[in-house]
């Protein structure tokens, strides 16, 4: 024996691990779950691994303190070398590492995974995405600038709804009265001690029973699970047709774990870190704080709930879902798990997806936010005042001066939370037109107070000529038959 | 194998062990918890809030609405510039002010005013408030927030010191919550914080409240 196996010998003459690991790694695993569809959770976990690498590098310079956070963010991203490539990797690797979260979720919903008996492996990873994400928003409010500051303020002010407890829990999740130095620190114990500890000791769990329970097999349909005799069937199927983990299934794990990786570090290297935007200073109030990618579908829908559903939906929503979540594998512990016969499931999965792709998407531009940069001196286009008399023409001096196009559009520009007003003479009339200008209505503030008698009527002149040419604007048509036939009874 | 009934002496001693680091836990757990929860109790009294100057009450011309800014009475020496405040001041006339919190009544995000059109708006879900802080329309449920303000020696002061949230105490006392159905009256809560004794009245409630 050589030397460097009698040094191993010695070392595990006192650690006893060569036997357990050699059983790890040799354990058989059904042969067709060497896939490219299962490779996802080992994926996450590298670029976990990734994550708790680069997050202490980051941490050799980043001072966690309400006054030098920004400029510690600032000096790795310009002054220390590389510094800026780690905060990429980091920053990017937090966007994968949910991405990837949640596509092994799917995968392992899809594929009848989370049944019997590994209802405890998908509940512990419920808790694995809870974490990741509550990493990703802590991670947020790390990166100390504008988008984290009132991002703190949206958290605060959603926790400050829940009854009686509201403004305690606001108190505790900022440290105090206001988001200040108190409310970062807490933030970075979360971020960097308290939620990854915790992701730590549940991913080792989550591994721990995927080896005692085995790998899911590839979904037969028609293989339908029981509790009675599944276990049976599995070992049979091991051993008929199993093949050790390594290096049977391994390889396709390590390649793309490999090339997750690579796809991170191009990212970060051609794409850059994120922020950090402007300074936190909380009197700087020329700012559209926007949250991280994978919050953006929550902001979109914060947009659209209706007021008074927005409380309980915010409250109950969560508790809704991760409930389901948790219950699943006891709802639906037996039965069918291949996909292609679980159409409510397939259905399901495509139809969230639909909801936060379309919510991400609308977030991207926020057409129920007004222009908040459109200014009064944006002139109403030339092509709209041809042939205009001088009424309508100072109709349009009140549409710029009044800041209409914050939220309506007219020919290219203005804001989108109003509808268009390129053809609003043939949807109104002049009495509908009147009414929507002074009493709003329909989401649209009144404008009552704000406008004289003069300037009304000449806005409203200005409106009635948007109509595409040839087509006729809205009238009144009870008024039209009450002048005919007070002309037809002269 | 020692009968069910009995207790082993070392049996005895292990029940102890476990007992003796029971009490040994609760004990050390009182001063855990009570930093723990130290940013909640050291506003029992509101003692967060106080009076703090946003400028002299030449600088707030009558009939307009102008940002000031004010640093938060309570601070730690790493806030930086997190203290540092903003709120928007309007003059109805005289000696009869508006103090609006920056922060929509939605979600938090800084509202911005807009002299042309008479609106606060909300560059992030979309929230807009009349000049008098009643709810033009958006996902906020409730008008802007504002602060008691005073007018002494010339000089303007607010009662600040916490963020102003949806669920906050002061919030619900202060700030305008129009009746349903009354959108478009402009309702004005004007009245209701007319006289300084009047605020002082409400800000008694506030006490009895947390």
């Amino acid at each position: 024996m050589g030397v460097i196996g009698q040094i191993g010998q010695w070392f595990d003459h006192r650690l006893q691990l060569a036997a357990p690991i050699r059983d790890t790694v040799e354990h058989p695993v059904p042969r067709n779950t060497a896939s490219w569809f299962y490779v996802f959770g080992s994926a996450a976990l590298t670029v976990f691994l990734l994550q708790l690498v680069t997050g202490i590098l980051l941490a050799l310079i980043y001072v966690p303190s309400a006054s030098e956070a920004w400029s510690s963010l600032q000096a790795l991203n310009h002054d220390v070398t590389l510094g800026w490539f780690i905060r990429a990797m980091h920053g990017w690797g937090s966007n994968f590492m949910v991405a990837l979260v949640l596509i092994h979720m799917v995968q392992v919903f899809l594929f009848g995974a989370y049944k019997f008996p590994r209802e405890l492996t998908w509940i512990v990873g419920v808790f694995l995405l809870l974490m990741t994400l509550g990493m990703a928003f802590s991670g947020q409010v790390l990166r100390f600038d504008q988008d984290a500051y009132w991002g703190l303020g949206i958290g605060a002010s959603i926790a400050s709804r829940v009854p009686i407890a509201g403004p305690i829990i606001v108190k505790l999740m900022l440290g105090g009265p206001i988001i200040a130095g108190a409310t970062l620190t807490r933030f970075f114990a979360l971020h960097v001690f308290v939620i990854p500890g915790m992701l730590i000791g549940f991913v080792c769990l989550h591994l721990l029973m995927v080896l005692k329970l085995g790998i899911n097999e590839w979904p037969m349909p028609g293989r339908l699970v029981k509790r009675a005799t599944y276990e049976n069937e599995y070992h049979q199927l091991t051993r008929k047709d199993g093949a050790p983990f390594v290096p049977y299934a391994v390889w396709k794990d390590l390649f793309f774990a490999a090339f997750i990786l690579l796809a991170v570090a191009a990212c970060a290297m051609y794409l850059g870190p994120f922020g950090p935007t402007g300074r936190p200073d909380p009197t700087i109030i020329q700012t559209v704080p926007k949250p991280d990618y994978f919050f953006l579908w929550l902001y979109g829908l914060l947009s659209y709930l209706p007021p008074s559903m927005e409380t309980p939906a915010l409250l109950i929503g969560p508790v809704v879902v991760i409930a389901f979540l948790v219950l699943l594998p006891f709802l639906s512990g037996e039965g069918e798990k291949s996909w292609r016969r679980r159409p409510i499931a397939v259905l399901t999965v495509l139809l969230i997806a639909i909801i936060l792709g379309t919510l991400t998407h609308l977030a991207g531009y926020t057409p129920w936010s007004p222009h908040m940069n459109a200014w009064s001196g944006d002139p109403v286009p030339d092509n709209f005042l041809h042939g205009s008399t001088a009424l309508q023409r100072q109709g349009a001096l009140v549409f710029q001066a009044k800041q209409c196009r914050n939220c309506h559009s007219l020919g290219e520009g203005g804001g989108q939370r109003g509808p268009a007003l390129d053809s609003v003479a043939v949807r109104l009339n002049q009495d509908q037109l009147i009414r929507q200008v002074i009493q709003g209505g329909g989401n649209m503030p009144a404008y009552g107070k704000n406008l004289s008698p003069a300037e009304t009527t000449a806005l409203v002149a200005f409106l009635e000529t948007l109509h595409p040419a040839g087509q006729t604007p809205a009238r009144d048509a009870a008024l039209d038959d009450a002048q005919e036939k007070s002309t037809s009874a002269r | 194998m020692a009968d069910q009934n009995t207790l082993s002496r070392r049996g005895l001693f292990m029940k102890m062990g476990i007992l003796f680091n029971g009490l040994v836990a609760t004990a050390l757990a009182v001063p855990i918890v009570g930093f723990l929860l130290s940013s909640i109790t050291r506003g029992r009294a509101n003692a967060y809030l106080s009076w703090v100057p946003l400028g002299p009450i030449k600088d707030f011309p009558e009939g307009e609405t102008r940002l000031a800014t004010f640093t938060n009475p309570y601070m730690t020496p790493t806030d930086g510039k997190t203290v540092e405040t903003a709120c928007w001041v309007r003059r109805v006339e005289g000696e009869q002010f508006q103090v609006f919190a920056i922060n929509c009544a939605h979600l938090g995000c800084p509202v911005r005013w807009f002299p042309q059109s008479g609106l606060f708006m909300c560059p992030c879900h979309g929230g807009a408030y009349y000049r008098d802080g009643s709810r033009a329309s958006g996902p906020p449920e409730r008008g802007l927030f504002e602060y008691p303000y005073r007018v002494q020696d010339g000089m303007v002061r607010i009662q600040a010191g916490e963020l102003p949230t949806p669920g906050s105490p002061t919030a619900s006392l202060f700030g305008n919550k129009p009746p349903c159905g009354a959108r478009n009256e402009l309702v004005s809560i004007e009245s209701k914080l007319s006289t300084t004794s009047e605020t002082n009245a409400l800000l008694g409630k506030t006490k009895t409240w947390a």
